[in-house]
């Protein structure tokens, strides 16, 4: 579904990707993890081409997504993106954010668009706060409405950028919920979190970042109970105790 | 239209002309300037005074040179302005260059104001936890001003007092106006004698384009040496 | 003749010009040069910020030289371009008020386009990554998401913007163009004995119609809390 074939970035002089190589299977929940810095957000946006790369290959539904000439557009209409600062239009209400792009790719009718919105606003709780502009919604709202719009195109794979980062403590767990929702659906996933109970209790696999490589690809089993990299094994315990680090 | 006759501009009486025009240009220029910032920094530390009434005239001044026309300014002042001197101040002022002297009153109050301005948001952009900051780091109040507050605002500071330099040597040309004999106005007397308006206008041209390169590759170069990698 | 006769006899003069039986001038004609000015501008503002803005480098580059080049020179020369070589291509002499209208709308087009690249830049930059991820083109971006939050943020820019511009009708006094600077020159040569007085008042009218519009921009300013980012520094104060 999503593989990656030898991929390297650089930010000037700096690799922020080093030889990534990885297949990400369909209806696979994959968690990505690692500490700040190690490339998580930089892995998961060459995915739908928000960051280019300089070399190797990442192959999504067969296709080539870095090669000129893709419509990118098409093809980002069918991947869900949802970002740590939510990313919700402020001008457009809840509804609108949702409708705003399959009435722009013509996937539906006004009407259509509409009637499916609502039922995805339902879905993560929220059909009451339709008319809501972005301002008036808590952070955990405004995370699940971004999640709704991502649904909104019936992408055949989402990925998440710390969905829960900004988010005061008590709004984690309703957002929580919702993708937790989705992975029970079977929805093709790759998350990049901090919550190690969620990645736990959702993740089929989990890979483990740090400079721009991946260093374990593990089972949650295994990867909380027997990681083999030593720098794995020193995140973890960190996070365990947080004022070691 | 006749050819372009490079040779005009090169040598001649036309030549010097627009050679002498460039000079009072830069004249004005230069004397505005030196005038305009002094004055801006006081403009600016009168809207900080404690006293209201100081604070008060700061705004007046402020608001009511930006919000008239330099042309407006100029015309007063040329035309306006010597009415209200005494007959003997008068003649003596119509002996000397009444033209220029009154085109650097307008320029540099009017230019004053603009770059008060500037200094006061640069002032105000430094947040108020940064004094409190380095006062909690034991710093006193002016070790806390010179090292932290004032490095930052004067960063902020001199891009946009730097594009104000600009719009004052774009414009001197409107001191043209009144007769001073600055570069616009002797491209339009070497129009006018010679009928040479391309060649007399290319001059101009390239004479404010060359100044204005100048003055923003030197706020370039502020901007990378006062603040590498730096971000308000 | 007394000051007060000066007012009696040139109120009018001063408004309109010699309108009705002659053409516009004074404040209305000063009026309504910069309302059209900034009006006709306004597209031809969005078209080069965008191109400014946009993706693909063989527009982006000439049209950054252009706004460079215009931003470089002053007004005066741009008025004096469009006065004489105008009329050397076209072989009819351009009007003064078409000469001064051409100019305003060259140099608020070039102001403007700073404006609508500042705006979209104040922007988070999240907002752009948002639509672009949803599938809009570049295009559809700019159109659905950004420009209706950038332009909500501008408004006090333009409003400054249409003083800058009401400010820069001045300088078609220079080529006898009869606005208000121009008419009230001609009434201090008819009059002769009262220039303080007349030039003050010049500088009063002007101060009237400026100042009232940036207050109402200060207003617009609080008044309109920006949707998200921030409202765009004016990139230049405004052409004198
Ligand atoms: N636009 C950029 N220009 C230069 N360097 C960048 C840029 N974006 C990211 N980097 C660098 O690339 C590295 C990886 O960044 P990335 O954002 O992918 O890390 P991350 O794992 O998502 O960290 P965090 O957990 O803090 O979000 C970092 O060292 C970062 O400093
Ligand atoms: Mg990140």
């Amino acid at each position: 579904m999503i593989g990656f074939d030898n991929v390297n970035k650089w930010y000037g002089r700096y690799q922020a990707l080093v030889e990534i190589t990885e297949t990400i299977a369909r209806g696979e929940v994959v968690v990505v993890c690692g500490p700040s810095g190690s490339g998580k957000s930089t892995l998961i946006r060459t995915i739908n081409r928000l960051e280019p790369i300089d070399s190797g290959r990442i192959v999504v539904d067969g296709e080539n997504i870095h090669r000129r000439g893709l419509d990118i557009d098409a093809f980002r209409s069918r991947i869900g993106f949802v970002f740590q600062q939510f990313a919700l239009f402020p001008h457009l209400t809840a509804l609108q954010n949702c409708t705003l792009a399959p009435v722009h790719h013509r996937r539906a009718t006004a009407a259509q668009a509409r009637e499916r919105a609502l039922a995805l606003l339902d879905r993560v709780g929220l059909r009451d706060k339709a008319d809501a502009l972005p301002s008036a919604l808590s952070g955990g709202q405004q995370q699940r409405v971004a999640i709704a719009r991502a649904l909104a195109l019936q992408p055949s794979i989402l990925l998440f950028d710390e969905p829960t980062s900004a988010l005061d403590p008590e709004m984690v767990g309703e957002v929580l919920q919702v993708i937790k929702g989705l992975a029970r659906d079977g929805m093709t996933m790759v998350v990049v979190t901090h919550e190690m109970g969620f990645a736990r209790e959702v993740a089929d696999r989990i890979l483990f970042m740090d400079a721009g490589r991946i260093l374990e690809r593990a089972t949650p089993a295994d990867f909380f109970n027997r990681p083999q990299h030593p720098r794995a094994q020193q995140f973890l315990a960190d996070l365990r105790s947080p004022f070691t680090s | 239209m006749p050819a372009f006759e490079l040779s005009l501009l090169l040598s001649g009486p036309y030549h010097a002309l627009l050679l002498a025009g460039l000079q009072v240009s830069l004249a004005l220029l230069a004397v505005s300037f030196a005038v305009a910032l002094p004055l801006a920094l006081l403009v600016a530390l009168a809207g900080q005074a404690p006293l209201a009434p100081l604070r008060g005239l700061a705004v007046v001044f402020v608001e009511s040179q930006r919000s008239v026309p330099l042309l407006a300014h100029l015309l007063f002042w040329y035309f306006g302005a010597p009415e209200l001197l005494p007959p003997d101040a008068r003649q003596w002022l119509y002996e000397g260059d009444v033209e220029f002297l009154a085109a650097v009153i307008a320029l540099s109050l009017y230019y004053g104001a603009y770059m008060a301005e500037d200094i006061r948001s640069g002032l105000r952009a430094v947040p108020v936890e940064q004094l409190q900051a380095a006062r909690s780091l034991g710093l006193g109040f002016l070790p806390a001003m010179r090292h932290v507050v004032l490095p930052q605002a004067v960063r902020i500071t001199v891009p946009p007092l730097l594009s104000q330099t600009l719009n004052l040597w774009k414009d001197t040309s409107i001191a043209t106006v009144i007769g001073t004999a600055e570069l616009m106005h002797q491209a339009a007397k070497v129009e006018t004698e010679s009928f040479r308006s391309l060649e007399a206008f290319a001059f101009a041209t390239v004479c404010y384009l060359a100044v204005s390169l100048a003055i923003a590759a030197a706020a370039a170069g502020c901007q990378r040496r006062l603040a590498p990698g730096w971000r308000p | 003749m007394s000051f007060a006769e000066v007012v009696d006899t040139y109120w009018l003069y001063f408004l309109v010009g010699q309108y009705p039986q002659g053409p516009l001038g004074g404040l209305a004609l000063t009026i309504v040069l910069a309302s059209l000015g900034l009006l006709l501008a306004l597209p031809a503002g969005l078209a080069l910020g965008l191109a400014r803005l946009s993706p693909w480098a063989a527009l982006r580059w000439p049209v950054t030289g252009l706004i460079h080049l215009v931003r470089a020179v002053p007004l005066l020369l741009v008025i004096f371009w469009v006065y004489f070589f105008l009329p050397s291509i076209t072989g009819v002499k351009t009007s003064q008020f078409s000469t001064m209208l051409m100019a305003l709308v060259v140099y608020d087009a070039v102001y403007l386009a700073e404006i609508v690249r500042a705006g979209v830049q104040g922007l988070p930059r999240v907002q752009v990554e948002g639509a672009r991820s949803l599938g809009l083109s570049w295009l559809a971006a700019m159109r659905l998401v950004l420009l209706p939050q950038a332009l909500r943020n501008m408004l006090p820019s333009l409003v400054s913007q249409f003083v800058a511009t009401i400010k820069a009708t001045s300088l078609g006094y220079i080529i006898g163009l009869s606005e208000l600077a121009f008419v009230t020159t001609q009434v201090n040569t008819q009059v002769f004995i009262y220039p303080t007085q007349l030039y003050l008042i010049l500088g009063l009218s002007y101060f009237v119609l400026c100042f009232s519009l940036t207050r109402v921009a200060f207003w617009l300013e609080r008044r309109l809390a920006p949707v998200s980012g921030q409202h765009p520094k004016l990139p230049a104060r405004q052409p004198a």
